[in-house]
């Protein structure tokens, strides 16, 4: 996996792109497609979502020693789902409207395998610095793309974004794109479009 | 007749993988041949239906009583992680061929979403212990037969000339997108 020679700075940026868990990886796929009917509600998912990789990976890169090798999953799970259980109880405090739209979509980043796939190929790998650099960097490519998608479907589906509305009365808005076919079709196009600036700029 | 209409709203109104988006992953890697689709959904149906009923018990007779339903997320993954491993023993005890087939996919079901969020959803929703059991035998075959729908279509999809930045994952996604909307169509079977 990860060379020591490999430079910090890159360690944290093929998260971004040359790795991105969605569009290169297809991980994560399920929080992706439920939750991006709207930018806000992206938003949302992609900060719980890297404050639950940022804090196992902290966790799992100290005790990676530790651990033994073979109840490693189900420690990795134990953690994560620990840390999943504070950002839903503080989002259920401090943010009700948001918490109530994600639902059942937040206590499921305990099985977002983004998470678990870092801990796995990574963290248990690697000292704390670049496990952080690493999840901040996954982190990233994660919620990019949440957001990319969150506000292409809430342009098209109803016509506003954050909740702004920023098209006027002349256009009527796609329903489906709010709903689950638009979810598919949007990511469809976006892994199509990906893959062709990909090969345009040589990387396969 | 309401167990009848919870059975089939899990399996084909409100489908998991076609409108919750739970337990795609599985549905976009093992859906490239019908008969791998059918046993990997068959997998899931077994450890859905066993892991409701368990989860049902463990949240309505431990965590509850004790007042510890903070507990909920951890409990239930733990539950799910230890099922999976006993289904995977089974398996490869049983058939070898069948356990060559799912590959890595089986111990994945741990971090398959529709599994995890069954045990959500009958909390949410308050299920008794047979609609909890029903939910989960529905949910399972709902995912089974979107999975063997796809791997159907993607075998015929390999002799199909798909543009090549979209083959794979994209063209795969955009077969779902035209599946879940002739799934809206049953939107209107049960009024609730």
């Amino acid at each position: 996996m990860a060379k020591k020679n490999v430079s910090l700075s890159a360690e944290f940026l093929k998260g971004i792109w040359n790795e991105n868990p969605i569009l290169r990886s297809l991980l994560g796929l399920c929080p992706t497609l439920a939750v991006t009917n709207s930018a806000i509600n992206g938003l949302a998912m992609g900060l719980a979502t890297i404050f639950v990789l940022v804090s196992s990976s902290i966790l799992i890169s100290l005790f990676r020693k530790r651990i033994p090798h073979q109840v490693r999953i189900a420690s990795y799970v134990v953690v994560i789902a620990t840390f999943v259980t504070l950002a839903d109880r503080y989002m259920a405090a401090y943010y009700p409207v948001i918490s109530k739209a994600l639902g059942p979509y937040v206590p499921l980043i305990v099985v977002n395998c983004i998470i678990l796939g870092r801990q796995e190929a990574f963290s248990s790998k690697n000292g704390v610095g670049r496990s952080i650099l690493d999840a901040l960097g996954m982190g990233t490519g994660f919620i990019m793309v949440l957001l990319v998608l969150g506000s292409v479907r809430e342009i098209l589906g109803s016509a506003s974004l954050f909740n702004f509305t920023i098209l006027g009365d002349w256009f009527h808005p796609w329903m489906i794109m709010i709903l689950p076919p638009g979810a598919f079709l949007t990511l469809g196009l976006l892994i199509g479009l990906a893959n062709w600036y990909n090969e345009k700029r040589g990387i396969v | 007749m309401k167990l009848m209409l919870l059975f089939l709203s899990a399996a084909i109104v409100n489908n998991f993988v076609l409108s919750y988006f739970l337990g795609i992953c599985p549905f976009v890697g093992v859906s490239k041949r019908v008969s791998s689709a059918l046993s990997m959904g068959l997998a899931v149906t077994f450890v859905m239906t066993i892991s409701a009923t368990v989860t049902w018990l463990i949240y309505n007779l431990i965590l509850v009583p004790y007042n510890v339903e903070i507990l909920e997320y951890v409990a239930f993954i733990l539950v799910i992680a230890s099922l999976v491993q006993l289904v995977e023993m089974f398996i490869r005890k049983v058939s070898k061929p069948l356990y060559d087939t799912m590959g890595i996919y089986l111990p994945l079901i741990t971090t398959n979403c529709a599994i995890l969020g069954l045990a959500l959803f009958a909390v949410l929703r308050e299920y008794s212990f047979i609609e909890s059991l029903v939910f989960g035998i529905g949910a399972g075959v709902g995912f089974t037969l979107a999975l063997v729908i796809m791997a159907g279509i993607r075998e015929e999809l390999e002799l199909s000339p798909v543009p090549k930045h979209f083959q794979g994952a994209g063209i795969t996604m955009i077969v779902a997108g035209s599946l879940a909307l002739a799934f809206m169509g049953f939107a209107g079977l049960i009024a609730n």
